[in-house]
């Protein structure tokens, strides 16, 4: 049996997740604290990927990242860097595909905090990046940990978008959902069951490490 | 010394009102803000330690500019170096008691001043403890504490005894006056008990939408002039006995208790916790050599 299908949805969870982090705090710092009127706009676009089918995302972006136009033709020319049918187009959309996943957790955690908390940390001194580093981001530990895991295991899990900008390149872009789809196209059921098992088998366990660490419950919707 | 004119609009809440307060604090004066909620006192405090941004105006800290709207010149919290109490103490609860002490200070802060701290605070046994297992008092000292690592020259207090039942109350404006005193402190504090504003203060300000309507000697301005009696002390009503034609009020003044005998119209609108003045206005009292 091959396992690159397994190894490239790990892969790509991983890098998704890692530059996901990264790109949600500053947003949802920004959301928790933005009194702009805006807002509202930003909030329902980052929510979007929740409600539409993956396939309406994927279209979409297949159309953006297309190489004739605007992002993908942009891309192209100063970056070098082929959007359609490659592990870095698939790293992006996956992007925006889990992006709910990340930022709803921390946003909302961070918007809980009390406001004296980074106040306290201003009058004593310092800045607004040490209050978030040294003062927010350790209280909320449980809703990282809930973001990075739930958006981890949702990019494992994607299919429409991979299947619409992807395609189904071994190594590339042939994630571990595309192999047993594929698998189940050539009637190869064993295969496939493997391929299912595993993949089961992984996000359980993830799931379990979760509920045991995190006291038992995810923190999405602290109430 | 502290000189500030600000304005600032308030469009929120039910009654819509604008903030125009002119001031002059002498440098270590010990200030009481009163008012009622929503009047503009914690504004004020948040105006001074910039974490609310006036319309207009300006605030001069010791000759210094530290917010000019005409020159748009404004400070920023950060450098403003300010003590500020909050209501609710904001003690960050990642860290335990020493930990939220040096988070306050920075590369230059003498390791002795916490020290000092503590131990003027009385916090020694709490230092390893994490904020959610202290007591509201405890909580109170710790976060005084911290406020005062930055070695600032002002400090702000929001309310900081509100929460506080009685007993702990007396012994922490004891620890606010002795910080007052010890670290040379111009000190502005919000507070609705009329106890602790004479206790603790030189001054009062009454704060009410947006306007100071009264400014002098607690005294003056808590007891009324007509009061020009030959002693008064400020207490607090412990207890009522009514017997049948007078009554006796227990009044706690300073941690001792004083009886005082009344009649029935004297009596008729007290009640138990109410603070009061016992004062003698007919007799002469009578000294006597130790």
């Amino acid at each position: 049996m091959d396992w690159q299908p397994i190894f490239l949805s790990l892969k790509l969870a991983f890098i998704t997740t890692l530059l996901l982090i990264l790109v949600s705090i500053p947003l949802a710092n920004w959301m928790a604290k933005s009194k702009w009127r805006g807002k509202p706009i930003i909030e329902a676009l980052i929510s979007l990927p929740l409600v539409l089918p993956p396939t309406v995302i994927g279209f979409y972006l297949l159309l953006v990242f297309s190489p004739n136009k605007g992002l993908g033709a942009w891309s192209q020319d100063n970056l070098g860097l082929e959007l359609i049918f490659s592990f870095e187009g698939l790293v992006l959309a996956s992007m925006i595909y889990s992006l709910p996943f990340m930022v709803q957790p921390i946003h909302s955690a961070l918007s809980k905090l009390p406001n004296s908390l980074t106040e306290a940390s201003y009058v004593l001194g310092k800045s607004k990046f040490k209050t978030l580093i040294q003062v927010l981001l350790p209280n909320i530990k449980p809703a990282l940990l809930t973001g990075l895991v739930l958006s981890f295991a949702h990019t494992i899990g994607e299919f429409g978008v991979v299947l619409m900008i992807g395609g189904n390149i071994p190594g590339e872009t042939k994630v571990a959902s595309i192999a047993i789809y594929d698998e189940v196209e050539s009637l190869n059921y064993g295969i496939a069951n493997t391929y299912s098992l595993v993949l089961l088998g992984l996000c359980f366990g993830i799931l379990l490490l979760v509920y045991m660490f995190n006291g038992g419950h995810f923190k999405f919707h602290e109430e | 010394m502290i000189k500030l004119a600000l304005q600032k609009a308030f469009s929120s809440g039910s009654n819509p009102f604008n903030l125009n307060l002119s001031l002059e604090v002498e440098s270590g004066s010990f200030v009481a803000i009163r008012g009622k909620s929503g009047a503009g006192k914690s504004t004020l405090l948040r105006l001074i330690a910039g974490l609310t941004q006036p319309n207009s105006g300006s605030i001069e800290v010791k000759g210094l500019p530290w917010y000019d709207g005409k020159n748009k010149k404004n400070l920023s919290v950060q450098a403003r170096n300010v003590g500020f109490v909050f209501q609710d103490y904001a003690l960050f609860p990642h860290l335990s008691t020493i930990e939220n002490l040096k988070f306050a200070s920075d590369k230059g802060t003498d390791p002795n001043h916490i020290q000092n701290l503590v131990d003027v605070m009385e916090i020694n046994d709490l230092l390893n403890r994490k904020p959610e297992t202290l007591s509201g008092g405890q909580k109170q000292r710790v976060a005084l504490a911290r406020a005062l690592v930055r070695k600032p020259s002002i400090l702000l207090l929001d309310e900081p005894l509100s929460a506080l039942d009685t007993e702990i109350r007396i012994k922490l404006q004891n620890h606010i006056r002795k910080l007052h005193t010890q670290f040379n402190l111009t000190t502005i504090m919000v507070t609705h008990d009329q106890g602790e504003i004479l206790r603790m203060a030189d001054r009062l300000i009454e704060i009410e939408a947006g306007k100071i309507i009264a400014d002098g000697s607690p005294k003056e301005i808590l007891g009324g002039k007509s009061l020009s009696g030959k002693f008064s002390f400020n207490g607090e009503v412990l207890s009522i006995e009514d017997q049948d034609f007078i009554s006796i009020v227990t009044v706690l003044i300073a941690q001792v208790n004083v009886k005082v005998v009344l009649d029935q119209s004297e009596r008729e609108n007290l009640e138990v916790g109410d603070k009061v003045i016992v004062a003698s206005k007919a007799f002469n009292p009578i000294i006597y050599k130790l």
